[in-house]
């Protein structure tokens, strides 16, 4: 177990070489200069030389690469070019909101997800298991910014019932925070909703054929009994590793839903640090979510094997 | 959401080979059969849209700006009085161009990766997963939005941001297939009797890993009309005055109040064509997946 | 489990950063369509920065609606009789907020940070100061290297603006120490800006509000939503469009009035291979360009018509706008004649616009009314950071580009017109246009600066390398409670006076 951790740990540090190689790039090939906007209305030329001068920007690449890669190895990820913020501040400020949203959204997952795909398992076949296949394609397909425009537009301009954007702490307003949090939850977890009950119901569906829930049935157990104490436990497993790999969807999805309702998070850090061609933030947030990214994957490995004892020895 | 469930379901239908019988299965199962009329539906839509009696979606009109849906206008005008019925129609051929071409992209660059990486193994395969690892652990949407703003705001540049950044979900799903099938007796054999890889490669393997790809493929063309909306929302696909549905929508969210109209519509053509994609994609898998049957 | 860690860390940083915002009864929120940059005056480029300094920093002077100038630290102000020495009498009551007294010494130093400072953005705008001594505490001198009628206007905004001498050796941007109204407390980036009343300003009697908080919300739609449902009190930049709907609320009022900016095209009439081409090159094709537009109906189409249309870098009403030279009527006719005698009948060129739906929609209107001419624009829609770039490397043929405004008319055609102007990218010149335009800048009297913007003008209308379209309302939206907002052509949002009832 530690050997395969440790063994993850050396794998994932050429991965995330590469991933800031390839980020760092990325952004230099992007058109436009920021030090033209930094510059402001009146873009005098030598501010600009001045700027260019300070944030290394005419050194070659690949020694302005090592030259971050050298400062992120001290802990130290650089300033932003828009604000002048530490950009390792910025990823701990914004880190929390999006935590709070992916978690509420995952909670809206779940509450939606696994009852109706156990529903539509037990009721194979039926108008219950149609319905939730249909319930659960539609809320594969809608697309979320939509979804969320769509939202706003019926519950806050309209009906008036919910504020239409930002964001509270759950920990210091938590009756603001719910507030803020139903609707872009709800938009950001009902993809996921429909990704869990489809999973669900196979998983359950698979344990429902096995052997063990035959024998229990013969064995003359009522119907509830065999799914909540046999099937349900045995089906679990497969859903809480799917559950950790959501996180990338979970943060792309965000981007947008951020975006929507307005939510100071990661998603929209990083949109607006891409259009504002805020170098350093960019890379920053990138590098954090590849981390997190890995940190799951690995997560999901773990809990696969801790379920699975027969893999231990693997 | 739809790439990661695709991933693992089209997985799921691994090493499946085609069998005579496909086409009759697909036509019995009810979700192609529903998802392919909806997506045949949307292809006419495109490509009669020159031919219909529909208006000139170029043709503004400034003394009908913002109008409701109207018997002249079924679907009411948009900020520039145009009709937007007919914006709909000529969007329809935005968003399915953005389909085909990055699916095909995709393909064209992972497939060629994922058997490379599959077939030899060794280093060559330790280069090709670690990149796609790096690729992976990059956000999509992030990573086609980055693509998009280096290579312009324009609807092809947007087609080939999603295609690039889908190309790791392809190089491992062939990836796969090819170890999977390369396993396989009559691989072995062949190899074994002295075929060449080549080859080996293009008669054996390379029909083996089709059907998880077009299953695949089709399932991505449902995720790739929502990026292209995604992009376009944000200002970075399709460029004015030609419209695509994601277009629509990134003008219409200034007039959620004054028109509604105009988010509703192109949202309810985005939902409709994902759908129908999703649909024929999940009957394709079951189509050749027998296990299911 | 490192990244549970990391969250648990996260939030307990959130829990300590983010003081009780309880909404008490008087804190002032405040709607901003876009976050701000840097909190540092002196290097600080947003306009909405600027409206956040309003609050948090006090300026050597201000102006009033009307543009005249007013004391704000300083209380007079006097020019030598060669116009070569300004001197101003300072206040002796304001103080930082770190408790540090305001003097001539504390604003000599703030004014040599701004002149040299190496990423200061306000060098251009104290160019023409040589040096500055402060001989007693409430007498600062400014020695000038040549005559600069532009002065007095640059020190009402962020060169004008006073830092506490003691904190500029720390992270002014991440903390601003003012002598404002209100002081600094904390900053979520993208998110908001909060401010706290500073009880020993000079003026604080004036000021109503407890705390006043900025939040970004860049949609219009749901900025204006969140007023409506009481969670700001007020916002800027209220959208044409959603100005009838919002006065139609009666919780809720709306100020309006004309900006002192531009919106327009600018023309590469001489900047690189992309200038070779007829509207580069023929004066006359770009006169049938600007006969082809009927800017009535452009605000109509795309503002509902309450932006004023012009056709010169000076605002509607402006004391320097030339009243010899009205806005041209839409006349297709005379266009394709000047067309016809260009030798052309059809001219093809590239418009870029910025990729948001506002600036498409006016591109597409400027192409359909040009069309009728025989004038196919062609748009390009691009990030503004790859317009800009594209714009300064003469990579373009048409740009649509507009300026928010200064105070002074210099700032708003010097620049943009004259042989070396920063903001000149289609590399326009011409030696008469030069001299009348640095003429200008040395003039105090505005009666003579005047005839020298007109004679330019002239000349300007009849090449124009730049077409002016339209000019941007300032709209504010209130709740009905919030009482004493006094509306500024600068579009800039003074606490002073403000209430709720």
């Amino acid at each position: 177990m530690a050997t395969l951790i440790i063994r993850r740990f050396l794998i994932a540090i050429p991965t995330l070489f590469l991933v800031s190689l390839f980020v760092f790039a990325l952004q230099r090939a992007l058109p436009g200069d920021p030090f033209l906007v930094i510059a402001g209305e009146e873009r005098d030329p030598e501010v600009i030389a001045r700027l260019r001068e300070i944030y290394r920007m005419d050194d070659p690449i690949i020694v302005q690469f090592f030259a971050w890669l050298g400062q992120v190895m001290q802990g130290d990820f650089g300033r932003s070019l828009r604000t002048g913020e530490p950009v390792l501040g910025l990823i701990l400020q914004k880190l929390p909101v999006t935590i709070q949203l992916a978690t509420a959204s995952i909670l809206v997952a779940v509450a939606i997800g696994i009852p109706i795909g156990i529903l539509a398992a037990r009721h194979k076949g039926t108008v219950v298991d149609y319905s939730a296949s249909a319930v659960a394609l539609s809320g594969l397909s809608i697309p979320n910014f939509w979804f969320g425009i769509m939202l706003i537009l019926l519950v806050s301009v309209h009906l008036k019932w919910l504020p239409a954007s930002g964001y509270e702490s759950i920990f210091v307003h938590p009756w603001e925070a719910i507030q803020r949090l139903i609707m872009p939850a709800f938009v950001l977890g009902n993809g996921l909703a429909a990704f869990l009950m489809r999973h669900t119901r196979s998983a359950m569906l698979e344990v429902l054929r096995s052997d063990y829930v035959r024998t229990a049935r013969a064995k003359g157990l009522d119907e509830d009994t065999v799914v909540h104490r046999h099937a349900l436990r045995n089906a679990l497993v497969p859903i809480i590793t799917l559950t950790t790999l959501l996180f990338g969807e979970l943060l792309a999805g965000a981007v947008l839903t951020e975006q929507v309702f307005t939510i100071p998070g990661f998603g929209k850090l990083i949109v607006d640090a891409v259009f504002t061609r805020d170098y350093g933030v960019v890379q920053g947030v990138v590098l954090c979510t590849a981390i997190g990214f890995i940190l799951m994957n690995l997560l999901a490995d773990v809990l696969y094997i801790l379920v699975n004892p027969r893999l231990r020895t693997g | 959401m739809a790439s990661l469930d695709s991933v693992s379901a089209a997985g799921a239908a691994g090493g499946m080979k085609a069998r005579p019988g496909v086409l009759a299965r697909l036509i019995r199962n009810r979700s192609a059969l529903i998802g392919g009329s909806i997506v045949l539906v949307f292809v006419l839509m495109a490509v009669l849209a020159p031919v219909l009696p529909i208006a000139d979606p170029f043709k503004s009109n400034f003394l009908a700006i913002r109008k409701p849906p109207s018997e002249l206008y079924w679907f009411g005008t948009d900020e520039l009085g145009r009709d937007q019925v007919s914006r709909l129609f000529y969007g329809a051929q935005a968003s399915l161009l953005a389909g085909i071409v990055s699916v095909l992209i995709a393909v064209a660059i992972g497939l060629p990766f994922g058997l490379l990486a599959g077939w030899y193994g060794g280093w060559v395969d330790i280069v090709i997963s670690r990149v796609t690892e790096a690729l992976l652990a990059c956000p999509f949407l992030i990573l086609a939005i980055a693509f998009a703003a280096v290579l312009g705001p324009s609807l092809t540049n947007a087609m080939i941001a999603i295609g690039l950044s889908a190309v790791p979900i392809f190089i491992r799903l062939v990836r796969g297939q090819v170890m999977s099938v390369k396993a396989e007796d009559f691989v072995e054999g062949a190899r074994a009797v002295g075929a060449r890889d080549l080859r080996l490669m293009f008669r054996h393997v390379l029909p083996n890993t089709l059907s998880p790809i077009v299953v695949q493929s089709t399932l991505f063309m449902a995720q790739a009309i929502i990026l292209e909306a995604a992009l376009s929302f944000l200002g970075l696909g399709q460029q004015p005055p030609s419209p695509s549905w994601g277009q629509m929508l990134n003008v219409a969210k200034n007039f959620m109040e004054q028109a509604p109209w105009m988010s509703v519509a192109p949202g309810i053509c985005i939902f409709l064509a994902v759908l129908g994609f999703n649909l024929l994609g999940d009957g394709l898998r079951d189509a050749l997946d027998p296990k299911e049957n | 489990m490192k990244l549970l860690k990391v969250a648990i860390s996260a939030a307990a940083l959130a829990l300590a950063t983010l003081p009780a915002l309880a909404q008490a009864p008087s804190t002032l929120r405040i709607g901003l369509q876009e976050d701000p940059d840097m909190l540092d005056p002196h290097k600080a480029r947003t306009f909405v920065g600027r409206i956040v300094f309003m609050g948090l920093c006090d300026k050597l002077l201000d102006i009033d609606p009307s543009l005249k100038l007013v004391p704000q630290l300083a209380t007079e102000w006097s020019f030598s009789p060669d116009g070569l020495t300004l001197t101003m009498k300072l206040r002796s009551d304001a103080k930082f907020h770190d408790g540090e007294p305001f003097n001539a010494e504390a604003a000599k130093t703030n004014l040599e940070r701004a002149m040299t400072m190496p990423d200061s953005l306000r060098k251009s705008e104290l160019a023409s100061v040589g040096s500055v001594e402060a001989p007693d505490a409430t007498t600062l001198v400014l020695k000038l290297k040549r005559p600069d009628a532009t002065l007095l206007a640059q020190l009402t905004d962020r060169a004008g603006m006073m830092l506490a001498p003691k904190s500029l050796g720390g992270d002014v941007a991440a903390k601003p120490v003012c002598s404002g109204p209100y002081k600094f407390v904390e900053r979520v980036q993208n998110d908001r800006i909060v401010l706290e009343k500073f009880k020993e300003h000079w003026n604080a009697a004036q000021y109503g509000f407890d705390r006043i908080v900025y939040r970004a919300i860049p949609d219009t739609t749901v900025r204006l939503a969140n007023l409506r449902s009481g969670e700001l009190d007020m916002l800027e930049r209220l959208a044409p469009t959603d100005v009838k709907s919002a006065q139609g609320d009666k919780s809720l009022k709306v100020a309006s009035m004309p900006n002192l900016g531009y919106q327009g095209i600018t023309i590469n009439t001489n900047n690189g291979e992309a200038s070779k081409q007829p509207v580069g090159q023929d004066k006359r094709v770009r006169q049938a360009l600007s006969l082809s537009i009927d800017r009535k109906v452009l605000s109509q189409v795309v503002f509902e018509g309450l932006y004023a249309p012009m056709n010169q870098p000076f605002n509607p009403g402006n004391f320097y706008v030339n009243a010899d030279l009205p806005l041209p009527e839409r006349d297709v006719t005379k266009a394709k004649a000047l067309l016809k005698e260009a030798g052309l009948s059809k001219v093809s060129v590239e418009l870029f616009v910025t990729n948001n739906p506002v600036d498409a929609q006016l591109g597409q209107v400027l192409q359909a009314m040009a069309q009728e001419a025989g004038i196919d624009i062609q748009i390009r829609a691009t990030e503004f950071a790859s317009q800009l770039r594209d714009q300064q490397q003469g990579k373009f043929q048409m740009s649509r580009i507009g300026w928010s405004g200064r105070i002074d008319p210099d700032g708003n055609i010097h620049q943009f017109v004259t042989s070396k102007g920063n903001q000149n990218d289609g590399k326009y010149s011409n030696a008469e246009v030069d001299k009348l335009l640095d003429e200008a800048r040395t003039v105090y009297e505005p009666a003579e600066r005047k005839k020298r913007y007109d004679a330019a003008q002239k000349i300007l209308q009849d090449e124009l390398p730049l077409i002016y379209l339209y000019n941007q309302t300032v709209f504010f939206a209130l709740r009905s409670n919030i009482e004493g907002f006094v509306i500024n052509p600068d579009g800039m949002i003074r606490l002073a006076g403000l209430k709720r009832s």
